[in-house]
């Protein structure tokens, strides 16, 4: 069926010329200005735009082959990513994890932490420590640890925004943690 | 509570009138936690894994969640009312397919339901209709704060709450609304929304949640980052950033359309409400297709006779094991279509 509201887009896509062109590129080469508008779907076509999320599975996959393509060529064994390492609590390895991206239990976070980490920071856009709610069964430096953590990110949110008389307060509740 | 005794009734969320529901059908805020000293899901023996439900179905039932609260023991229950289940976003497609000891306890009507034993041991998750995270995210937290008062969550002081899937690690914490866009997608504009989901590091997915597509022009935008973020800020970004400025992207299509298209606007419209008045078979696909039309009609005021609440309870009550449970026996395709549209056509005529 005609979509009828088809011609009141914004900007049509250079490529197919169906979809709304949502990147714009702008070239200038030797001072000729090119301008090239394309829908998100030809952009990734041509290598251009924003990358869908890789799964987690293909991340830890391609992590495990890169450590076991390094060992092959230096003819060492690497302790890093040793597929068939298992958990000594629920016996997971990295193989089954990277076919389920599930784990087995808490204690796997410590196991495979050195192959872990890499992965967790990709999936949290580069974060590696927790700040939020913390259980109330936690010691109390942990909750400090996590409370600090908050009100650095506010104050910096303060500082940010020019709000002073907020970070002023900030301030004295991180030295009374401090 | 039986499932079977919903299947006539419409949602306590979904179809409720909320703040900005014409866009933002509902709110949603789920945290996942997991039982220390306890394996994942995938490690449990099937003892074990009974452990857990018992445990935590004491600990939900002895807190005071306020009103009725019922559990359903969802490995004993019919398929049919895993399905039912389902349809009502009271429990995850996986929580159906699922394996062994498991069960969700449903409160506050359906608004908040606890899913035991899906991919970590406790899924909790509070709807509200419309706009209205933050309240979610209170009411959430506080059922958190208490659950965990009689109960130890398996913590770590950096990576926060663990959970059996990495991609939750921290807070445990997944923050949604679901979006009805319909004059985006008629003005391709949709991958307007899709970037600006994804500068923000937000996940778009279908009507049911991952892996499902988005039919009905209905759209379930979620953060995608749970380490490292405060819960607050999570919520107040989506809240004041984010949800607004595509609830403006889409208003702003609907007013081009109705100033520049006013007459295909209508035709599509009233085609909608025409096939849905008259049709003799009818596919959940295509029944979602129109019905998406229809509600866009009620939202612009061109169906005057309509309400929101009667469109939303059709999107509900004409999905199958709705249906089959309705007709009180199993359908075939060709059956479930036959009702469906003798169920709509009642529906839209009665008015």
């Amino acid at each position: 069926m005609r979509n009828r509201f088809c011609d009141i887009k914004d900007m049509l896509c250079q490529i197919c010329k169906e979809s709304t062109a949502t990147i714009h590129l702008t070239e200038i080469l030797q001072g000729q200005r090119n301008e090239t508008h394309l829908c998100q779907r030809c952009a990734q076509q041509q290598g251009l735009g924003a990358q869908t999320q890789v799964p987690l599975n293909e991340l830890l996959s391609n992590l495990l082959a890169a450590a076991k393509a390094a060992s092959d060529t230096s003819g060492k064994p690497s302790s890093f990513a040793d597929v068939n390492k298992a958990c000594p609590v629920c016996g997971m390895t990295l193989q089954r994890f990277s076919d389920t991206s599930l784990l087995g239990c808490p204690q796997d976070y410590e196991h495979f932490q050195q192959e872990l980490m890499p992965l967790i920071e990709r999936t949290h856009s580069g974060r590696s420590q927790h700040c939020g709610k913390v259980p109330s069964h936690a010691g109390q430096q942990q909750k400090n640890d996590v409370a600090m953590l908050n009100f650095r990110r506010q104050l910096e949110q303060a500082v940010k925004k020019e709000d002073y008389e907020a970070a002023a307060k900030l301030r004295d509740q991180i030295r009374q943690l401090q | 509570m039986k499932p079977v005794q919903l299947a006539n009734q419409s949602s306590s969320w979904f179809g409720a009138e909320g703040p900005g529901w014409e866009i933002v059908v509902s709110s949603r805020v789920r945290l996942a936690r997991n039982l220390a000293g306890y394996e994942f899901l995938s490690c449990l023996t099937p003892q074990r894994q009974q452990e857990i439900l018992d445990k935590l179905h004491e600990a939900i039932l002895a807190i005071d969640l306020g009103g009725a609260v019922s559990f359903i023991d969802v490995d004993r229950a019919a398929n049919i009312e895993r399905q039912l289940l389902m349809e009502r976003h009271l429990i995850s497609r996986q929580h159906v397919a699922g394996k062994g000891p498991r069960g969700v306890v449903i409160a506050f009507g359906e608004d908040f339901t606890a899913m035991i034993n899906e991919e970590d041991h406790l899924r909790m998750q509070v709807y509200a209709s419309g706009f209205n995270l933050d309240k979610c995210w209170q009411q959430i937290s506080r059922i958190d704060d208490m659950i965990e008062r009689k109960l130890e969550y398996a913590f770590h002081p950096r990576l926060g709450y663990l959970t059996a899937c990495p991609t939750n690690l921290g807070t445990g914490i997944r923050i949604s609304v679901m979006l009805h866009l319909p004059a985006m997608k008629l003005t391709g504009q949709i991958e307007k929304f899709l970037t600006a989901a994804k500068d923000a590091d937000l996940t778009v997915r279908g009507l049911f949640g991952e892996g499902t597509d988005a039919i009905g022009d209905l759209f379930q935008l979620s953060n995608q980052v749970t380490l490292g973020v405060c819960e607050q800020d999570v919520v107040r970004d989506l809240a004041e950033n984010i949800v607004p400025r595509i609830v403006e992207y889409e208003k702003a299509a609907r007013r081009t359309m109705l100033d520049q298209k006013p007459h295909a606007l209508d035709d599509k419209i009233q085609r909608a409400m025409g096939v849905l008045k008259n049709a003799c078979l009818i596919s959940s696909q295509e029944a979602l297709y129109l019905l998406s039309s229809v509600r866009l009609g009620v939202n612009l005021g061109r169906i005057p006779e309509l309400s929101l609440t009667r469109v939303n309870e059709l999107f509900l009550l004409t999905q199958p094991a709705h249906l089959q449970i309705r007709a009180g026996k199993m359908l075939d395709a060709d059956q479930r279509d036959t009702l469906r549209a003798k169920v709509i056509r009642e529906y839209l005529n009665r008015n």
